[in-house]
């Protein structure tokens, strides 16, 4: 099966997911990202990379958060930015995806960033673009978040730079996180070699151990001697119900306070994807404790989509015999 | 072709370059490196002249005019511009200057950073073929050079610079 | 009409006929095998030297889409890629909209079938009215009105007092009930196997085990209340195992699987490839080699294409939002012969999956060539090679997951009661 994120000369064509992705491209866009991180503290906070190119956010399914970060980097790249939250409504009046998209191609953008509820959209839309354009998952239903698993292993490699030597926990809703799915699989390609998943069985998909994690149902003997601690964000909707009994309880039992990160080693950084919901996942004086990460994580997010914008937006005329030297 | 010896170049513009500093006076001065090669000569200069002067790196990649056609390159390196550059004579140190077309792009991403007082151009060689309105200030050699021709500065592990020569079709250097 | 077919190899299960036999048709019947009735001149001479001839193959399940989804396929449509296919008989399943839960429109189905004569349509009535698994329907009726059997197609009875009571009315008349067993609960907005690739992929999976939690229940209150059952569809190991035990308590119990799930697992999902998005859901290796060997040990009593025609519409949209289901008839044929390859199974016992078997199990009197048989027969070469391409498919549904595979057998006649109603090009 073809992959369908690279190009013939294996190349990164669209961000799809992290699963499938050789090590090199991963490593290309974190070191990527490290050089646009310093260009968010210029006078000019712009390079003028993307200039005159057009990427398009389409939102199916709204997101403020991570919109406003990929319109962010997108601007910082001197990319022109169009905003589009397609509402469900608009799409029960018979809109179907493709035309939505088709009309964007219409309009003559050069990189599509999806974000949709179902599992497969991005891929789905990937297939149907021309060859020309480029498309970025910014989230498609508990499938894959690759920006957002490449910005949390830029932020463990910023903290813990050797990678070969850690001891990494993911603790929450695995089951229906696409944050957890990137995670484990870019931590996993970087060669971490001991990823952790912590979480009540009916937050773990099937044959979750077959991602190549090892499963924890307790948070003491889960977090002993990890040096990363990922925490997942818990839906609202999923707090009580048959997935679990309250969010008191799931608090009590999974939620990382102060006393159980004392369990990780005692330097381990802990991260949270965001919005964080205090007092259910985590405890308020661990989210702003010295060891979380939480905050760098949306600096570095910024450069992270930066750097993969950049990789997808240029070298698409062909390489090869490149004119004039410099 | 016999090419010169970079070390003897090296220490040519070392001392004109040492000379544009105590005219333009040690506080208002800031050393740029582009990289790779630039970054070399700029740390064995620094070596040299013993002076305690800002100093800074960058790589254009992010402004140069190829991107469409080439993309980034696969292992990008950080600028790091750790001074305030508004008002300060900048001295920025190139190995090899051709097109021009490098320099435009790290002169464009210097004004990023602020508004310097002067830009000086400091290159180790000038191979001829500028495609821009733009020529270095210091220069170690001219020599000029075929489009085919390639003309690269490397750097070993001890430090020890050299350059080499050789044919290719035309395919660029990175510098 | 006397049409005389010469120099073939027949294969006829239900007679055990495996051997070189020429086939002799008058008025619409099997009149002669092996040796002409007395004073028969053929009107017309098949030569299917080279070529097998068998019953013509009897479906299982096959939407016609007709009536309401006439965008999808139409009657004509797809018994046009059922006489391609070699299928002289199929049932159809009750979900068409309106659902068939009324006489007035089996009758209509009935009667539009015969009228394009080209293959016979055999509907099976829905169980509960507008299949909501509440309140039964006038199966007495339904059944005068030409339905075989009674079915839910793929929605469950989730009230197991109202199913009790739907067994026990069918088998008041000797009805037998075909259902795809599966706990509503469990598989409620799945569309993957609850499995490794599910898990990757972020798709909501269906556990194997609501299969066989459901074909328990099934088959225990079969057993209480004496009722015929036939289970749809089997895909998981335990699901054969459980049909397996039945039938050696003397259960009446029979099962058939799809060509999708003999030859297909959920790594065929790929990347998110809507074409295998089926119902129920492709499972794992081990659930498909559970099923072949079900096939094979006679557990399994026959194949179905499932086929399933869905517009390019349903499928363009992401793995779960898509329609599930294939289009199947013309594949039936070479997906049961690659079956046959790829375990070593006799041509006559693969032939009888797809002839003689299901016919019994629909309790019709076809799938066989005895004398004054319907003359419904398929001629095919099993060797001939052909690949699946959208706009050669005779079905209006171009949704498989094995466009663009090469397929193993051709069918090059379909005859319908004596008459030709396929010839390969």
């Amino acid at each position: 099966m073809v992959n369908p994120q690279l190009d013939a000369e294996g190349n990164l064509k669209h961000l799809l997911t992290i699963e499938g992705l050789p090590k090199r491209i991963l490593n290309q866009i974190l070191d990527t990202a490290e050089t646009f991180v310093g260009v968010a503290e210029r006078d000019i906070k712009k390079v003028p990379l993307l200039r005159g190119k057009t990427v398009c956010n389409i939102f199916f399914e709204n997101s403020t958060r991570t919109r406003t970060t990929f319109e962010i980097a997108a601007k910082r790249l001197s990319a022109d930015v169009i905003n589009l939250n397609v509402n469900t409504s608009s799409q029960s009046k018979g809109e179907t995806i493709l035309d939505t998209v088709d009309n964007l191609i219409a309009m003559h953008a050069d990189m599509f960033v999806v974000r949709h509820a179902q599992s497969g959209a991005a891929h789905f839309i990937a297939r149907h673009v021309p060859d020309n354009i480029s498309v970025i998952n910014a989230g498609d239903g508990r499938h894959a978040h690759p920006t957002q698993g490449l910005l949390d292993v830029f932020t463990v490699r910023k903290y813990k730079p050797d990678l070969h030597n850690l001891r990494v926990a993911l603790v929450g809703d695995v089951l229906h996180s696409r944050v957890a799915r990137s995670e484990i699989h870019a931590l996993t390609t970087l060669g971490v070699p001991e990823v952790r998943v912590i979480a009540p069985k009916t937050l773990l998909p099937a044959d979750v151990e077959k991602l190549g994690v090892q499963v924890f149902h307790d948070m003491k003997a889960g977090l002993k001697d990890v040096d990363v601690i990922m925490m997942l964000r818990l839906q609202n909707e999923r707090m009580s119900g048959a997935l679990l009994p309250s969010a008191q309880e799931y608090f009590r039992t999974f939620g990382l306070t102060q006393e159980k990160l004392s369990y990780a080693k005692s330097d381990a950084i802990v991260m949270h994807p965001g919005p964080m919901n205090r007092g259910v996942e985590i405890d308020s004086s661990v989210a702003d404790g010295s060891q979380s990460v939480i905050l760098p994580q949306v600096t570095y997010g910024i450069a992270v989509r930066m750097a993969v914008m950049a990789i997808l937006g240029g070298g698409s005329i062909g390489g090869g015999n490149a004119g004039g030297a410099v | 072709m016999n090419l010169p010896n970079p070390e003897t170049l090296l220490a040519e513009i070392t001392a004109k370059i040492k000379t544009q500093l105590e005219f333009n006076g040690l506080t208002n001065t800031a050393l740029v490196g582009i990289h790779s090669g630039g970054v070399w000569l700029m740390n064995h200069i620094l070596k040299n002249i013993k002076l305690d002067v800002p100093y800074g790196m960058l790589d254009a990649a992010m402004y140069r005019d190829d991107y469409a056609k080439r993309g980034l390159k696969t292992e990008p390196k950080p600028s790091n511009i750790a001074f305030d550059v508004t008002n300060k004579h900048i001295i920025l140190i190139d190995d090899i200057f051709y097109t021009g077309r490098t320099t435009r792009a790290a002169m464009n991403e210097l004004f990023d950073y602020g508004r310097p007082a002067s830009i000086t151009l400091a290159v180790l060689i000038n191979r001829g073929g500028a495609e821009l309105p733009i020529a270095p200030n210091i220069v170690g050699a001219e020599i000029l050079l075929k489009p085919h021709e390639n003309l690269q500065l490397s750097q070993d592990n001890k430090g020890k610079l050299q350059l080499s020569l050789e044919n290719k079709t035309l395919e660029t250097n990175n510098g | 009409m006397k049409i005389h077919i010469k120099n073939g190899h027949l294969i006829d299960p239900k007679n055990k006929i495996d051997a070189k036999q020429d086939v002799f048709i008058v008025a619409g019947k099997v009149a002669g095998i092996g040796k002409a009735p007395d004073g028969f001149v053929a009107n017309q001479t098949i030569d299917a030297a080279g070529l097998i001839v068998s019953p013509g193959f009897v479906d299982l399940s096959a939407r016609l889409r007709e009536p309401g989804s006439e965008y999808q396929a139409t009657l004509n449509s797809e018994l046009l890629a059922a006489a391609a296919g070699g299928v002289t008989s199929l049932a159809c399943p009750p979900d068409t909209n309106p659902v068939l839960d009324e006489p007035g429109l089996v009758e209509m189905l009935k009667h539009r079938a015969k009228l394009l004569n080209l293959a016979h349509v055999y509907p099976l009535g829905a169980l509960t009215r507008q299949l909501e698994g509440k309140l039964l329907t006038e199966m007495h009726a339904l059944s005068n009105a030409g339905c075989v059997a009674f079915s839910q197609a793929d929605i469950a009875i989730t009230d197991t007092q109202v199913l009790w009571r739907a067994f026990e009315y069918a088998a008041t008349f000797g009805y037998t009930i075909f259902l795809r067993a599966e706990d509503y609960y469990l598989a409620k907005n799945g569309v993957a196997h609850d499995g490794e690739v599910a898990s990757r992929l972020g798709l909501k999976g269906i556990p194997a085990a609501a299969e066989a939690l459901s074909i328990a229940s099934i088959i225990r209150i079969a057993c209480e209340t004496k009722t015929r059952i036939h289970l749809c569809r089997l895909s998981t190991a335990e699901g054969v195992e459980l049909v397996r035990t039945a039938k050696k308590q003397g259960l009446q119990v029979s099962a058939d699987v799809s060509t999708q799930h003999l030859h297909l697992t959920d790594m065929d999902i790929g990347y998110f490839n809507t074409h295998a998005n089926l119902k129920p859901p492709l499972r794992s290796m081990r659930d498909k080699a559970a099923l072949s060997q079900g096939l094979k040990d006679g557990t399994i009593d026959a194949i179905c294409s499932d086929h399933t025609p869905v517009n390019d519409d349903a499928k363009l949209l992401p793995f779960a939002e898509a329609e599930a289901g294939a289009t199947g008839l013309e594949l039936l044929l070479p997906l049961a012969l690659k079956w046959a390859t790829d375990n070593k199974a006799s041509l006559l016992d693969t032939i009888a999956a797809i002839t003689s078997q299901p016919a019994s199990i629909l309790g019709i009197n076809g799938g066989h060539l005895s004398l004054n048989a319907d003359a419904d027969i398929a001629i095919f070469n099993p060797s001939t090679e052909w690949n699946v391409v959208a706009n050669q498919l005779k079905s209006q549904g171009k949704n498989t997951p094995f466009l663009g595979n090469l397929m193993l057998g051709r069918v090059y006649y379909t005859l319908l009661h004596g008459q030709i109603t396929y010839a390969y090009q």
